[in-house]
């Protein structure tokens, strides 16, 4: 259902609408609601954002400032956690584990989507069943025993263990997402290519994937997020400071003794945030549509 | 599958070399294209899952292999208060946490149906808290919580006088604990507001249109119309709402690290505790093996209850 077309039959449906539908009602039914949602839900952001330019004069002292504005900006605390910590290689371990996961996910991904929905075979029903209840393990479960696996394989401290741990929450989803995609373009075209004498790999590299490119950025993507913000395994397989990822590093390294440094903890987690939220700027559609795509799978 | 047939049928076409023929042969390339997915999923996964289980009837620790020690993790546990504490604040966390998040994300899922101007700029900024780290939107619920700092005890006790002394958000168990909730319902919020209203956008205004006609009220709309209709997408969206907080770690570990006196340990944050930093693999599985039973209670209850079951499978079954 396209918004223009609620937006026909709305304007087409007004005189009778308008006696209950009035402007009054719709501001304290619709628009408080959702204005109060709004701002519940960046609070956080926008209190993370200008406690990171805060100096530790105002920062402490409600009496003195409104603390909801800061009146000398400082750039302390960013300059700090940037120079100061091991922030850029954290920075740079978390882009190569997320990008070497995401890559690994999408390749296995396409493949297995291919041969389940493409290749269709027996029990490729059940296959597809059973890649989405491994979705459904959940990592907490996992990460004992997985440490045990990553420690034999003696991977562990190594960002190679995080690369090879991640496909297994990534592949489910991808997979899923990506069976959608594929169920979505018309077998007819793969068909005609097979009479054209095509062979079975040049249809899915000439056909199939750059009809599902959207889907291949959709689940490229998601995958990329989730690797960024992957916690647990990062925190279990990972001990030497210089090789954890942003998140684990931020809690870890920056929590110190009694006394919290909230400026430039607050600055690490911006700074942490930013780059999957400016990520995510360029992409919102394709996240919605991971998003909504995966669930109605 | 006619494929094949038709290939042969084609008269002016040159013999494929053996490889290209090996790779258009549908059994070989089923396996080669299954092997890498499974390949991951087996050693990381299906394995870990079983090396888990047989893990919690040792008494591994970390770095030395353990003997078989049968019933003895769980008989301990059994007897151990603060796991089953950590149970219960399990199964209270993710009930009350998943009844706020539903209720409140149907409303905004509701609200964001409705014709808004700037609507999708409303969906983007909606879905931050869901797309930004877990972590470290974690570490700025901390600084709310503050003891001494906290902005929200500020507003009701400086600014509305609504409090006569601030809040210990973190420093009494229940206090703790619902914290704790406020900061998952906080984060759930989006993922289910947006699912849901991809939900709400599929069902055809006509039907609205035919129920305005016949007299029904906007309360037996939503009853009759939106509901029922709704229900799919909202039994998939439970499942994984109801596993995933059910499993939560990382809301825990940054803000509370399950204090104060072990009491918002999550029997996720309390397998890790048992089992990293503290060595015992064995006694860390056990918990979290002692997940997976509610686990499966808890998809099945969904998929069975809510689910319909064939719309459901759609994915697989075609």
């Amino acid at each position: 259902m396209s918004d223009a077309v609620r937006d026909q039959l709305s304007e087409a449906e007004g005189p009778q609408t308008m006696a209950w539908d009035s402007k009054a009602r719709r501001l304290i039914t619709i628009y408080l609601p959702l204005a109060c949602f709004l701002l519940i839900l960046l609070f956080p952001f926008y209190w993370m954002t200008i406690t990171a330019f805060k100096p530790n004069s105002e920062l402490l002292d409600y009496k003195n400032n409104n603390p909801f504005w800061v009146s000398s900006p400082t750039l302390d605390n960013i300059r700090k956690l940037l120079f100061d910590t091991q922030y850029p290689r954290w920075l740079v371990t978390t882009m190569g584990v997320a990008f070497g996961a995401t890559f690994i996910s999408l390749f296995s991904s396409v493949l297995a989507a291919y041969a389940i929905q493409r290749l269709r075979f027996k029990g490729s029903k059940w296959v597809g069943l059973g890649i989405y209840l491994a979705y459904l393990v959940p990592p907490s479960i996992l990460f004992i025993p997985l440490a045990s696996v990553v420690y034999s394989m003696g991977l562990f401290d190594s960002p190679w263990a995080l690369v090879l741990t991640y496909p297994t929450f990534l592949i489910p989803f991808c997979t899923w997402l990506l069976i959608g995609y594929f169920k979505s373009i018309p077998y007819e075209l793969e068909e005609c290519a097979l009479i054209d004498g095509a062979s079975r790999l040049q249809i899915l590299r000439r056909i199939t994937l750059p009809l599902a490119v959207p889907g291949l950025i959709s689940a490229g993507i998601f995958a990329f997020t989730l690797s960024w913000n992957e916690f647990i395994y990062a925190l279990a397989f990972i001990s030497s400071s210089e090789k954890k990822t942003v998140p684990v590093a931020i809690l870890t390294e920056l929590v110190q003794g009694d006394v919290y440094q909230w400026g430039s903890l607050m600055a690490g987690a911006l700074l942490g945030s930013l780059p999957v939220a400016i990520f995510y700027s360029f992409f919102v559609e394709y996240y919605v549509s991971s998003l909504t795509g995966a669930v109605k799978e | 599958m006619s494929g094949a047939e038709t290939i042969s049928w084609t008269p002016v076409r040159k013999a494929p070399s053996p490889l290209a023929r090996l790779f258009d042969s549908k059994p070989f390339l089923i396996a080669i294209c299954l092997l890498p997915a499974f390949g991951l999923l087996a050693v990381f996964l299906t394995y870990p899952l079983g090396l888990g289980i047989y893990l919690s009837f040792t008494d591994t620790k970390l770095g030395r292999p353990g003997v078989w020690v049968g019933l003895e993790n769980f008989q301990y546990l059994l007897e151990d208060r603060v796991f089953l504490n950590a149970v219960w604040f399990t199964v209270f966390y993710t009930a009350v946490a998943t009844v706020l998040k539903f209720a409140l994300g149907l409303w905004l899922a509701l609200l964001l149906n409705e014709n808004l101007p700037i609507k999708s700029l409303i969906r983007a900024v909606i879905l931050l808290p869901w797309i930004t780290p877990t972590v470290l939107s974690a570490i700025a619920f901390w600084w709310i919580y503050d003891p001494q700092f906290s902005i929200v005890s500020y507003v009701l006790v400086d600014k509305l006088h609504i409090l006569s002394s601030y809040i210990d958000f973190l420093g009494t168990p229940w206090h703790a604990r619902w914290s704790l909730i406020v900061a998952n319902v906080w984060r759930g919020i989006p993922f289910v507001a947006i699912s849901l209203l991809a939900g709400l956008q599929t069902i055809s205004p006509s039907l609205y249109e035919a129920a305005m006609l016949d007299g029904a009220s906007s309360w037996q709309r939503f009853r009759k119309v939106t509901v029922p209709l709704l229900m799919p997408i909202l039994a998939v969206v439970l499942t994984f709402s109801v596993l995933f907080t059910f499993a939560d770690f990382q809301l825990v570990y940054a803000i509370t690290r399950g204090g104060p006196i072990n009491s918002t340990h999550l029997m996720a944050t309390l397998a890790f505790q048992r089992g990293i930093p503290g060595a015992a693999l064995g006694e860390g599985a056990a918990i979290a093996v002692s997940m997976i039973p509610f686990l499966i209670l808890a998809t099945l209850f969904s998929y069975f209850a809510i689910g319909q079951r064939k719309w459901q499978q759609g994915g697989s079954d075609e």
